[in-house]
C-alpha cells in the first residue's frame, strides 16, 4: 500500500497556511509535527462531552473521563506492545521522562563510585538530567563518541562499559542528523554487561516501528508533539520491576495510597509516578495520533519518508560546498547540512522568506556540534504529509538564497 | 549628517525596492561593507546574547560622540548591524539616548524587531543605548 498524499495533507489545517504571500513548506518536523484534524477533535470532543476529573469521582463524567484516559494507556501499551499498562506511564514528554529516570532510578540503583554511558550526540534533554545526577552522586559520566559520518563509534562505546556501569541513555535517532542507532545491539551488549538502557525515542516514534518486548529496553521516552499529538503529554515507559523498586519522582494527589501527617503510602504502579491531576486531553490526543498514524500503516509512513529523505539528499549532494551532517545509510528523514562560507542563520532567514519553515543553529545538542566541528547546521526534517514538490521549491530557494549569499 | 538626515537616507533608499530579495540583497551588500573587526576584539566581553549568530558590539566615547563597531559570523545580521551603526554612528549619547528607532519599521524590517525573533537586532539596540547611557552618565560624573 502507498500513501493517499493528498487525502493527508487535507487532514491536516495547518498546511495550507500561506506565509506572508508563499505557501507554507513545513519541513520542521523535527521539532514538533503538524496535527491532523483527528486529533485535535479527540481534544476537543473530551472538552466539549467527557471532561472531568480522573479518579477520582464517583459521579457518571469522572467514570466517562477516567475510562477515556485508561482506554488510552491501553492503547499506547499496545502500540509499544509493552507487556502491561502499569509500564506506560504520563509524562510531560521526553524531558519530563528523562528527569523521572535520571531521579528516581538513581536513588536506588546508582552509587558513588559508579559510571553511567551517554553519547555525543545527545540533545541537551539526555545530557543534562544525567550531568545533574552524576554530579550529586558522584559518579562519572562516560561518553560515547561519534565518527565523522554521525554514526557511534560502537568499539570505543563498547570499551566504555566496566562492571560499575549501571546504565546508558541513548538517542534511537538522532534529532540533528537522523541517524539511526544500532539500539538493539546495544541494548544486548548492555544487558550481558549488568547496565540497563535508557533510549530517548523523541525522534524514533515519529518514523518507525517500535516494540518494546523485541527492543528488550529497560527505558523509553517520547513526546507526542512530535508524532502528530499535543504538546504537553509523553510517555515514559519502564519494565515493571524496575520501576516497582523506584521511589516516585513528584509527590501529592493521585500518586498516594494513604496519608496521614505521620507516614504515607503511595500508589501502586503506573499512578505512583503520576502526581497531580494529568494532561487527560492531551493524552486522549496522543492515542488518537496512533491511531491516525496506524490506519495509514506506521511501515508505509517510514517507506514514504525514506523516499523523501534520498530524493533531498541526492538534491543537497549536487550543491558545492554543502555537507550533509550525517551521512550513514541508516537515517530517518532528517537531513542536516553546512554550507562552506555561509552562516546557517542566513540561509535560514532566506528561507523563511521563501516561506519554508526550516530549522537552524545547534539543535540543542552543543557537544556533538563541537565534535563535529561547526557552530550549527540548516535541518529540515520531513513528515509524511510533505511531498517532493515541496523538496522541488526547497531546493529551487535554496539555490537562490545560496546566490544571494555568496 | 543629522541623525535626522541619515535615518531619511536609508528610509529613501529601502523605498526603491517593491520586494523583499531586493531589500535582503541590499541588507546583504551592506554586510559586506562592514569593516571587519579584528579577531582578538571578537571576545566574549562584547558578544551580544539573543541572536542564533555571534554579533559583537564595540563602542567608544571620541570628542563626545560615540564611534561603534560591530561584526558577526552571519551576512544579514552584520547588514543590519551596517544599517544601525549608519544611523547611531558618531552621535552624543544624549541622540541615541532620544533615538526611538521607528525607522526600522519604515524600512520595511519591522518583523526583525520582534522581540522573540533570533536575530539579535532587539539586543543590540539594547546595547546600544546601553552604551550610550554609559556614556553620558560618566561625562556627568567628570563635570
Ligand atoms: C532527540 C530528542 N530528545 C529530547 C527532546 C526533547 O523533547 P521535549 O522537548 O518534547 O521534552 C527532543 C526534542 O527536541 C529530541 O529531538
Amino acid at each position: 500500500m502507498s500513501i493517499d498524499i493528498d487525502k493527508i495533507r487535507a487532514d491536516f489545517p495547518i498546511l495550507s497556511t500561506k506565509v506572508r504571500t508563499k505557501k507554507l513548506v513545513y519541513f520542521d518536523n523535527g521539532a514538533t509535527s503538524q496535527k491532523p484534524q483527528m486529533v485535535i477533535d479527540s481534544m476537543t470532543n473530551y472538552y466539549q462531552q467527557q471532561n472531568s476529573n480522573v479518579h477520582r469521582g464517583v459521579h457518571y463524567l469522572s467514570q466517562i473521563a477516567t475510562d477515556a484516559m485508561e482506554s488510552a494507556r491501553e492503547n499506547i501499551r499496545k502500540y509499544l506492545n509493552a507487556a502491561s499498562v502499569e509500564e506506560v506511564i504520563f509524562t510531560k514528554g521526553t524531558t519530563e521522562s528523562i528527569n523521572l529516570v535520571a531521579n528516581s532510578f538513581s536513588k536506588v540503583f546508582i552509587t558513588e563510585g559508579d559510571n553511567i554511558i551517554v553519547s555525543e550526540m545527545e540533545h541537551h534533554a539526555n545530557i543534562v538530567p544525567w550531568q545533574m545526577m552524576c554530579k550529586e552522586k558522584k559518579v562519572e559520566l562516560k561518553v560515547a563518541r561519534v565518527n565523522d559520518d554521525g554514526s557511534l563509534d560502537i568499539d570505543y562505546l563498547k570499551s566504555l562499559f566496566t562492571d560499575r556501569t549501571k546504565l546508558i541513555s541513548l538517542a534511537h535517532i538522532s534529532n540533528v542528523m537522523g541517524v539511526i542507532n544500532p539500539v538493539k545491539e546495544i541494548i544486548s551488549y548492555a544487558h550481558s554487561n549488568g547496565a540497563k538502557v535508557m533510549l530517548d525515542g523523541a525522534q524514533a516514534t515519529p518514523h518507525s516501528v517500535i516494540d518494546m518486548q523485541d527492543l528488550d529496553v529497560d527505558f523509553f521516552a517520547f513526546s507526542a508533539h512530535k508524532m502528530y499529538g499535543p504538546t504537553g503529554v509523553g510517555i515514559l515507559y519502564g519494565k515493571k520491576k524496575l520501576l516497582e523498586q523506584m521511589p516516585p519522582y513528584q509527590f501529592g494527589g493521585e500518586m498516594i495510597d494513604k496519608v496521614s501527617f505521620e507516614e504515607t503510602t503511595f500508589n501502586v504502579l503506573p499512578f505512583k509516578f503520576e502526581a497531580g491531576t494529568p494532561m487527560i486531553a492531551e493524552i486522549i490526543g496522543l492515542s488518537s495520533a496512533i491511531d491516525y498514524m496506524q490506519e495509514i500503516g506506521i511501515q508505509n509512513i517510514a517507506d514514504y519518508e525514506h523516499e523523501l529523505l534520498e530524493y533531498a539528499t541526492s538534491k543537497l549532494e549536487k550543491i558545492d560546498g554543502l555537507r550533509i551532517i550525517g551521512d550513514t545509510k541508516n537515517k530517518a528523514s532528517v537531513v542536516s547540512f553546512v554550507v562552506k562560507g555561509v552562516h546557517h542563520y542566513d540561509i535560514g532567514s532566506l528561507l523563511d522568506q521563501f516561506g519554508i519553515a526550516v530549522r537552524t543553529g545547534n539543535h540543542c545538542a552543543q557537544p556533538l556540534m563541537k565534535s563535529m566541528g561547526i557552530s550549527g547546521t540548516v535541518r529540515a526534517s520531513f513528515a509524511f504529509y510533505n511531498t517532493k514538490e515541496e523538496i522541488d521549491v526547497f531546493m529551487e530557494a535554496l539555490n537562490k538564497a545560496l546566490n544571494m549569499l555568496t | 549628517m543629522t541623525i535626522q538626515e541619515s535615518k531619511v537616507e536609508l528610509i529613501e533608499e529601502f523605498e526603491m525596492f517593491d520586494d523583499w530579495m531586493d531589500r535582503y540583497n541590499y541588507i546583504i551588500e551592506m554586510g559586506k561593507d562592514i569593516e571587519p573587526l579584528a579577531d582578538d576584539l571578537k571576545i566574549k566581553k562584547y558578544l551580544i546574547s539573543g541572536c542564533q549568530s555571534q554579533l559583537w558590539l564595540i563602542a567608544e566615547l571620541v570628542d563626545g560622540k560615540i564611534l561603534f563597531k560591530a561584526d558577526s559570523d552571519a551576512i544579514i545580521t552584520k547588514g543590519i548591524a551596517q544599517l544601525l551603526l549608519r544611523v547611531v554612528n558618531n552621535r552624543t549619547p544624549q541622540e541615541i539616548i532620544d533615538e526611538d528607532f521607528s525607522f526600522i519599521d519604515m524600512i520595511g524590517l519591522k518583523e526583525h524587531l520582534s522581540p522573540t525573533r533570533s536575530n539579535g537586532l532587539t539586543s543590540m539596540i539594547k546595547q546600544i543605548k546601553l552604551y550610550a547611557l554609559v556614556f553620558k552618565a560618566k561625562a556627568q560624573q567628570q563635570l
